[in-house]
Parts: structure tokens; C-alpha cells; sequence
């Protein structure tokens, strides 16, 4: 039992934890060696060696070497790493369905390496619903039955269970699929499955292994969609782990990217693309598509000049002379309410029939608009066909910024920093 | 050549001495052992032949059309009209008593050890060699220590019948178990099942085909195991061959063995069916 484990050199990590929610699980020093002299591996380790040089010194495999971090409740982590890297391991030491060698790991601010049998056993149904790459459903028992498994063992009563299972089907858009065996079933279905088994015990904890990477990319992407929107209706605790960059993107709140069973680097989608820690990390996501992960809210530019609504069309005319425009939005004054867009040629009609307001040559409907999440690449095709601008709204309708087609390549140009894609 | 430089290893003679020396010890229990069984072998023939055959042939045709449907049911009765038509009811009903009462005690016996085995890795590699000798070792020497600790008759063939047939049942048993894809019982682990939960509700049913497979073919090892017994007094099908090989009665000994060969058939196809069963639900 020792007081503090130096950390490995190389793994830098970026502490860009915010201040948020309460710490759910902590992941602290955490080595998994298989091997007889798991000591001996973690001196080499800190003396620099890595997993190849260990194993041809010592016969041992270094699955997960000195992990550290934290995930915040209601947060979703994605571990991503190349198979070999000791993300499904480490996720394994979460549960202990993998007893971790070495470290401590807390969830709720208990140490669950120190659990006896029956208190692991507890913990594990009252805190966690684990989903895997190859669905693990049970083929003898029907649907429902699978996805009231969790309950089954906890000894709940059959009605209670299987109302509960019903709900989680409807809950992953199986309603109505609980008599029908697994094997009736696509992969994707299967998976649905899978995730209403875990969502049935209603854990504070899902813990996810390559969930999506046995599915077909179209429904990969479906999938990964319905689970956001599930996190926003169940407000679980995720650790996710793939071996796709661009599913750790899309999922993350932060990523961790792991290698050779170390951490190199701990971030957000952001940080992970723009500063990379290591050249591996740097490597790794030199070929991300960067117009699926920036966001309207990052290209966009100040929506300047506006026109508001009490402005004539006089006023709104100037406004668009001063800055170049061929048109213009128009907003409420109080709130940046986005009322609509007014071109130069309708203002000119509108001035020369001397109306006073701007709000009858107004247009909706002409106006694209996209919130401010919406990732780069689905906001091309608007800019490509609108003459306009594209509007960024938020959920309160408020005018945050505009997107024009140089703004767009000109975010992606600084984000590529020169590197040809 | 040998001899002169090692003097040879007198096996035979240790293993003399140690079974005389068990025999002694262990004679009394065996030979009470014996007579209650001697009691169970009697009963449960005496409770085949009891009803009118044609009750039997339904019995069995129901139960072929159980497991098996129609085909089934249709070829096991007419298989046990064609015997009742030979003449040979009562040795056949006496087999069919010992082959069911010697699976039943081997699947007693071999399922635990088979989950066992199927569970601990050391019991499996502890099994696994007996297991060879077991299956490898000529049918008749069981025969042999059988009779000093259970007397001549159908106990003794009863007893060297489970040692040969238990062995299929105990390595499918543990092969089944140790199949199961490991995600599965990971899954059975990550919601917190106890050992208990994961054998009855996750590991036994989704080795139940390859358990069923095993119990089929030590049912047939079992009848084969019956026949040979006739040589220490087992009687049934076994004896009437015997007896045909021992008056020169080729005709004789044909007709007996038809029938075993139908008993095989029918108790196969039963058996493999119930298997079969399991696997779809």
C-alpha cells in the first residue's frame, strides 16, 4: 500500500477538468499486469520501458499501465485506443470482471478494490449496467427476459420485472419485441437489446465496451444519435470505449486516448484536435474530418451589422451600404430575437413605397438557420445553396452569430494549420 | 531381455493385492449395496413387464412422438412390435431396465462432476486423464473386479455399465460449460449474479445441447455395455446372444442382435431429439 505512485513520464495529461458535477468514478494509479511478478513489471514501467520491452524482459503483459482520471456524474468519457491499448481492460477493472493489480478505484468515493465477493456483488447491481461489442445476449431467453435479466437475479418480482423491461424496450424503440428470441433479431436491434438490458436496472453508471463497433456504419450512426438523445432523458454516467476517433468525438464529453496501456492524453474533443499532448496523439488525429466535430458555435462570425425592428427600411438600407451586404437579419432589439433576413432589393422597393416599418418586407422563411451544435459538415450544403448567410439560433430564438461560406473554410484552414487532408 | 536387467514390474499382482485387499474392506457394503439394488433391478423389470405389451409399444411410440414427432413414434412402435413378434419381450424389457437404470445413476453421478469440471479448471485437468482410462480400458476387465464386490449378475453388470458409459456425459457436461462465449458470462458477472444464478439461468441451459449429446451417447454406451455384461450372468438381450454363441445358433444370435439394434435405434432417436428440443427453446 503506498502513498502516492509516480506516474509514467510520457503520459502528459492535460488538466482541463472543469468544475462541475461530483466526482462518480476515480480511476486512480490503476495497473493491470498479467503476469507472476507484477512488481517487477511496474519497476520497468517506471523506468521507462515500454509494454514490447517488458514483455520480452519479463514474459509479462502490461494491460493497463498507471490510469488516472475521473469521471464526473452525468458526464460521458470515452476511452479510445487501438485494440491492444487496454481500454476494454481498463473498463473490466471498473466492475472487477478484470481485478485491477495495482491502484485504487472509487466510485462514489468508495474503494471497490477493497469490496468482499458479496459487496462487489451488490455493487454491481445497484450501480452499474455494462453493454458489449458482441451484444452478449443470452440466446435461450426471449427478449424481454434479456432485458430483464439484471432484475431477475436481483430478485425482483416477475410483474415488476417485466414492466420494467417493457419500459426499457420502449425506452431503445423496441416496443412491442419482447416475445421474440435474440436470433430473430438484427445487429442493431440487438444491440437496442442490450442497452435496455443495462438501462432496466436503472444503474447511475453505464459502462459501454465497443458497444457500436460490431454494427453497420448507418446504423452505427443511429445508434450513437439515440444515445445522446438518451443521455438527455436518463442523465447517466457514461465510460465509453471505442476504437473510432470519430465516434469518441461525437460521444465524448472528454476522451481519453490511451496507448499501449497508458494514457496519453485526457480532453475534450477540442483540446484532443487542437492540442495534441504527444506526436501519437498528434498522429492519430491528423485524419479527423474536422467539419464533424467543429460546430456552427466555433466557425461563426458576429452577426454585425443587424438590423432591428423598429429600424425603417432607410436605416436598414445604410446599415447594409456601410458594411457591404446584399442583405441583412433582423432582430428584436431586447433579446436579439431572430425575427428574419431582409434583402437590399426588397428594403429598396420598400423605401421607395415609403413604408415605415421593416416588419412587412421581413422574411422567415428565406433564412436558414442551425443551432449552434450543429457540426460544420451539415451546415456546407446550406451555405453552398443559400445566397444568404446561414443564422445560428439558439433553443430561445436569439441571434448568436452567421455563418458565410468564407467563414467555413477560413475556420477550417486555421484549424488544419497549414496540413494538407 | 528386459527381465534379466530390470526385474518386471509385478502390476498384476499389486493390483490383486489392493483389490483384495478393498474387497475385504468393503465387501460387506457392497454386498448390501448389491442386494438392494439386486431388489431395484428386479422391480423396475418385473414393472416393464407387468402391463399387456401392446401398452409398452404405445408407451414408447408416445414417447417417440413426444420428442421425435411422427416418424419417430411410428418406427420405435413398430421396431417394438417386431421384437414382442421374436419372442424376445422379456430379455429386451430386462435390458432396457439395466441401460435406464445404469444412465440414470451415470448422469447422477457425471452431471455434477461434469459441472465440476466445466467450472474449475484443475477438476478438469484432474478429470481428464481418468476420463481417458477410462474410456480406453477394454469393456470386459471392469467386468472382472465387478464380481468380487457385487457377485455375479445384473448389479455387477450394472456397475461396470456406469463406469464405462459415465464418461461421455462428464467431458460433454464440462465441454459444454467451458464453451460458452465469455462475453456471456460476463455479462451474467457485470449485473452481479452469483455463482449459483450464472450455473442455473446463463451456463446449464446454454450447455443443455451439448449436455443432451453427451447423455445420448452414454445411453449408447451403456445398451453395449449391457449386452457384454451378459457374460457375468446379466441375462437380457446379452444373455440370448451369449447363449446363441455358446450352442453355435447363428440364427439365434442374429435375431437377438436385431434386436438390439432396434432398442439402439429407438432409445438414439428419442435422445438425440430431446437434445434437439433443448437447443430451440
Amino acid at each position: 500500500m503506498e502513498a502516492t505512485i509516480p506516474s509514467t513520464g510520457e503520459s502528459a495529461q492535460v488538466a482541463a477538468e472543469p468544475e462541475q458535477a461530483k466526482v462518480k468514478i476515480s480511476i486512480q494509479n490503476v495497473y493491470k499486469i498479467f503476469g507472476k511478478t507484477p512488481e517487477k513489471a511496474r519497476e520497468l514501467l517506471e523506468q521507462g520501458m515500454d509494454k514490447d520491452e517488458i514483455l520480452d524482459a519479463t514474459g509479462q503483459v502490461v494491460g493497463v499501465a498507471d490510469a488516472s482520471f475521473d469521471v464526473h456524474e452525468g458526464e460521458t468519457v470515452v476511452v479510445m485506443g487501438l485494440s491492444g491499448s487496454g481500454k476494454s481492460t481498463l473498463l473490466r477493472c471498473v466492475n472487477r470482471l478484470i481485478e485491477p493489480t495495482f491502484g485504487k478505484i472509487y466510485i462514489d468515493d468508495q474503494d471497490i478494490t477493497e469490496l468482499s465477493v458479496d459487496e462487489l456483488r451488490a455493487l454491481r447491481r445497484e450501480k452499474f449496467g455494462m453493454v458489449f461489442q458482441s451484444f452478449a445476449l443470452f440466446p435461450h431467453k426471449t427478449v424481454a427476459e434479456n432485458a430483464a435479466y439484471g432484475l431477475e437475479i436481483q430478485g425482483v418480482d416477475r410483474d415488476t420485472r417485466y414492466q420494467k423491461a417493457e419500459e426499457a424496450l420502449a425506452l431503445v424503440g423496441l416496443k412491442g419485441w419482447g416475445s421474440y428470441y435474440p436470433e430473430n433479431l438484427s445487429g442493431g436491434m440487438k444491440q437496442r437489446v442490450g442497452l435496455a438490458r443495462a438501462l432496466a436496472v436503472e444503474p447511475d453508471v453505464l459502462l459501454m465496451d465497443e458497444a457500436f463497433s460490431a454494427l453497420d456504419p448507418l446504423i452505427r450512426t443511429d445508434m450513437q444519435d439515440e444515445l445522446l438523445s438518451l443521455e438527455t432523458q436518463v442523465q447517466k454516467t457514461i465510460l465509453f470505449i471505442t476504437h473510432d476517433l470519430d465516434e469518441a468525438l461525437k460521444m465524448g464529453d472528454r476522451i481519453v486516448l490511451m496507448k499501449d496501456g497508458g494514457i496519453e492524453q485526457i480532453g475534450t474533443a477540442e483540446e484532443i484536435l487542437t492540442q495534441p499532448a504527444t506526436e501519437y496523439v498528434a498522429k492519430f488525429v491528423a485524419n479527423v474530418d474536422v467539419t464533424k466535430v467543429l460546430t456552427a458555435e466555433d466557425v461563426m462570425k458576429k452577426p454585425q451589422p443587424v438590423a432591428f425592428a423598429k429600424d425603417g427600411p432607410r436605416t436598414a438600407l445604410r446599415k447594409m451600404q456601410e458594411a457591404g451586404l446584399s442583405g441583412i437579419f433582423v432582430v428584436k432589439q431586447s433579446n436579439w430575437e431572430l425575427l428574419g433576413h431582409v434583402t437590399a432589393e426588397r428594403a429598396v422597393e420598400a423605401a421607395k413605397k415609403a413604408d415605415k416599418w421593416l416588419d412587412e418586407i421581413t422574411s422567415r422563411d428565406e433564412c436558414a438557420t442551425v443551432p449552434p451544435d450543429e457540426p460544420v459538415r451539415n451546415i456546407f450544403p446550406l451555405v453552398a445553396e443559400n445566397n444568404n448567410p446561414v443564422a445560428v439560433m439558439d433553443e430561445e430564438h436569439r441571434l448568436r452569430g452567421i455563418v458565410v461560406r468564407g467563414s467555413v473554410l477560413a475556420a477550417l484552414a486555421e484549424r488544419e494549420g497549414g496540413d494538407t487532408q | 531381455m528386459m527381465g534379466e536387467i530390470i526385474p518386471r514390474i509385478p502390476l498384476a499382482a499389486w493390483i490383486d493385492a489392493f483389490l483384495n485387499w478393498l474387497t475385504g474392506a468393503i465387501a460387506g457394503v457392497t454386498r448390501a449395496i448389491a442386494a438392494l439394488m439386486r431388489v431395484g433391478i428386479g422391480r423396475l423389470e418385473d414393472g416393464l413387464l407387468w402391463p399387456p405389451e401392446w401398452v409398452i409399444v404405445i408407451l414408447i411410440g408416445l414417447l417417440g412422438w413426444k420428442f421425435g414427432g411422427r416418424k419417430v413414434a411410428l418406427g420405435s412402435a413398430l421396431g417394438m412390435v417386431f421384437i414382442w413378434n421374436l419372442g424376445l419381450w422379456e430379455p429386451t424389457m430386462s435390458t432396457i431396465a439395466l441401460v435406464v437404470l445404469a444412465t440414470l445413476i451415470a448422469m447422477l453421478l457425471g452431471l455434477p462432476i461434469g459441472i465440476l469440471g466445466g467450472l474449475y479448471e484443475t477438476v478438469y485437468q484432474i478429470l481428464r486423464p481418468i476420463l481417458d482410462f477410462m474410456q480406453t480400458m477394454p469393456a470386459f476387465v471392469y467386468l472382472i473386479p465387478a464380481i468380487p464386490f457385487f457377485g455375479l449378475g445384473a448389479v455387477s453388470a450394472l456397475f461396470s455399465t456406469v463406469i464405462f458409459s459415465i464418461p461421455p456425459v462428464i467431458r460433454l457436461t464440462s465441454l459444454g460449460i467451458r464453451q460458452i462465449d465469455r462475453e456471456l458470462i460476463e455479462a451474467s458477472d457485470a449485473f452481479g449474479s452469483t455463482t449459483m444464478q450464472k450455473l442455473i439461468k446463463v451456463q446449464i441451459p446454454l450447455a443443455k445441447p451439448t449436455i443432451m449429446a453427451g447423455v445420448n451417447q452414454t445411453i449408447m454406451l451403456a445398451l453395449s455395455m449391457v449386452v457384454i455384461a451378459a457374460m457375468i450372468g446379466a441375462g437380457g438381450l446379452g444373455g440370448e446372444v451369449w447363449r446363441a454363441i455358446q450352442r453355435l445358433r447363428p440364427g439365434q444370435g442374429f435375431e437377438a442382435g436385431l434386436a438390439v439394434v432396434v432398442v439402439a435405434m429407438i432409445l438414439d432417436r428419442i435422445t438425440q431429439k430431446i437434445g434437439a428440443a433443448g437447443k430451440a427453446a
